[in-house]
């Protein structure tokens, strides 16, 4: 073998290596793999808060059931669900390098964000007036109110926090300071508040509807 | 196949996937109304959610496309969940007394 054979080879062996020293895990881009693993560290917290909410259902005798009709929150799914998929949308317009129309998707996904928060929030408003607060419950346990407010609160939050960031990332992404994978990233968040809201609605509004 | 045929394809699936999700939404709610005890309902309440996270997952967030990083979170996911059950034992121990307060 040649000098010139040996030297080709020792620089396509360089270049293998520093490809397997730098191939991203699982071939998930850095800033992906950071929002898998914040996706999954909270999967973790609301798991907690619903097993919390299990066990303290559970564990109450006189736990109510002071729902009487689903419209509201039906509608609060819908709305989530559809913004699942307009979110989508404006990843794959992202992608297609349509950037008009995925700024409009992602604006879209935003205003459903806080319609949900805005149908939420006059729940909550609803239930106040009919005395359940934080402490305090007139059908029952007072520990009704205290896991109906955090576990909805905590999910609320989230979905305050989605739409600030698909403000944000829509916004920068239509200045050229951000990609399609930063808004596939954001897209990765909001759809994993779409699928906690999938766990919550069952356990805490189906399970307590009067019948 | 050209980039206007996948783009498509992949909406066509999105809107399929985002249909299922509606109609398995809409189980739930039906569910609810059911005449059955608070256990079967919890249950067949949570198999729905079940499913339907599971297309959210592999279809909206994509999973369905890296099988490496889908198993790592199912594995770690599964295993927290798995985690979280050692209370039940507590808390039925409050509402039913013997045997478990001894």
């Amino acid at each position: 073998m040649s000098q010139a054979d040996l030297s080709i080879h020792g620089q396509v062996s360089r270049t293998q290596a520093t490809e397997v020293m730098t191939a991203p895990t699982f071939s998930v881009p850095a800033k992906k793999m950071a929002m898998w693993l914040f996706i999954i560290a909270d999967t973790a917290t609301f798991a907690g808060c619903l097993v919390a909410y299990g066990f303290i259902r559970n564990a109450s005798p006189n736990w109510p059931r002071p729902f009487h009709g689903v419209a509201n929150v039906a509608l609060m799914t819908f709305i989530l669900l559809t913004s699942s998929l307009t979110m989508l949308l404006a990843v794959r317009a992202a992608q297609m390098g349509d950037k008009a129309k995925a700024f409009r998707w992602t604006a879209i996904t935003a205003v459903a964000g806080i319609l949900f928060a805005a149908l939420h929030i006059r729940e909550w408003m609803q239930r106040v007036g009919e005395g359940m607060t934080l402490f305090h419950n007139p059908w029952g346990t007072s520990l009704f109110g205290s896991l109906f407010y955090s576990v909805t609160g905590l999910h609320l939050l989230h979905v305050t926090g989605g739409v600030i960031a698909l403000i944000a990332v829509g916004i920068r992404y239509q200045g050229g300071r951000y990609n399609a994978d930063d808004l596939e990233i954001t897209g990765l968040y909001w759809h994993f508040v779409d699928l906690v809201w999938m766990f919550v609605v069952p356990l805490v509004y189906l399970l307590n509807l009067s019948h | 196949m050209t980039a206007d045929t996948h783009k498509s394809s992949g909406m066509t699936k999105d809107v399929g996937v985002y249909i299922c999700l509606l109609v398995l939404a809409g189980i739930q709610f039906v569910i609810a109304y059911q005449d059955i005890s608070a256990k079967q309902m919890f249950e067949r309440m949570l198999i729905v959610a079940i499913i339907e996270a599971g297309l959210a997952l592999l279809f909206f967030m994509h999973l369905a496309d890296n099988r490496g990083l889908r198993w790592f979170v199912i594995i770690f996911t599964v295993a927290v969940l798995f985690g979280l059950q050692y209370g039940w034992t507590d808390s039925y121990r409050l509402t039913n007394g013997v045997p478990w307060a001894q």
